[in-house]
């Protein structure tokens, strides 16, 4: 069920990235949405994607305000005449409490785009994330903001 | 209702070539690749965004409008995966980070 719905999602994307809503584009979307999906089975599993629906919008609604914070701060600083004075870049080690590599990339991605920090590198265990930040008055606190931020969202939707 | 249209697309174009602008300052000002890499994957993504925002406005057609929303996403899925493998990757090539860096916990030393 949750197959065919994501099959169909697909279609629609693959209609409106070539940009002809025709029947035969649709159904050939259909086609290679499906071989898609097929190609990544092991991985998609059995999740209860509906259920999450709620959740995957909080994660993408808190996404977009942060981004728009992020890049106005980063437009402010680049602009202002002191910045070199107010410039106190950073790589520290974020511990990670994601597991699965999805997660963690998508955490990595997150906190990307989001305001003073950047991915670098994920630690070859897997139990750090190093994060380069434009300013960093205070380390505990820039860890514990990520946490129960963007982490804990992140596994509300990915664990069951 | 065209004309507020109109004005509307024509703010989200200011808006979006002010952070785009505002991104390639940051690459010139910002002291090395790790805080330049801050302003071109935030500020340009937005600047993107904004011009995106404008196009579908300016069309009302719905598959431009579906187009320029891929368009967005596929820009926010790979802007920072560019940002994070220019840092590492200038990482490994032993490319130090600037020394006004406070902290460098990656530092095997």
């Amino acid at each position: 069920m949750t197959l065919l719905l994501i099959s169909v999602l697909l279609a629609l994307t693959w209609a409106a990235i070539t940009g002809t809503f025709s029947l035969g584009n649709l159904l050939l979307g259909f086609v290679i949405g499906g071989m898609s999906l097929w190609v990544i089975r092991l991985q998609v599993g059995q999740s209860q994607l509906l259920q999450k629906i709620p959740k995957i919008i909080s994660l993408a609604a808190l996404f977009i305000y942060e981004l728009v914070l992020s890049a106005f701060k980063v437009l402010l600083l680049v602009l202002s005449p002191g910045m070199h004075k107010r410039l106190q870049p950073a790589i520290i080690a974020f511990p990670l409490q994601a597991k699965s590599d999805a997660e963690i990339t998508l955490l990595a991605n997150l906190i990307t785009l989001t305001p003073g920090t950047l991915s670098v590198d994920v630690s070859p265990d897997r139990t750090m994330l190093y994060v380069h930040a434009l300013e960093m008055p205070d380390k505990k606190k820039m860890i514990k903001d990520i946490a129960n931020g963007f982490e804990a969202k992140i596994i509300e939707v990915f664990q069951p | 209702m065209q004309d507020i249209l109109a004005y509307l697309v024509g703010i989200f174009l200011i808006v979006g070539g002010i952070f785009s602008l505002g991104a390639a300052i940051g690459l010139l000002r910002l002291p090395d690749l790790y805080t330049r890499m801050h302003a071109a994957s935030k500020a340009g993504t937005l600047g993107a965004g904004f011009g995106f925002l404008a196009i579908a406005l300016a069309s009302l057609d719905g598959s431009v409008i579906l187009r320029a929303f891929a368009g967005f996403v596929f820009l926010l899925l790979t802007a920072p995966i560019s940002a994070h493998l220019l840092a590492r990757a200038a990482y490994f090539a032993g490319y130090k980070p600037s020394p006004v860096t406070k902290v460098d916990e990656m530092d095997p030393k």
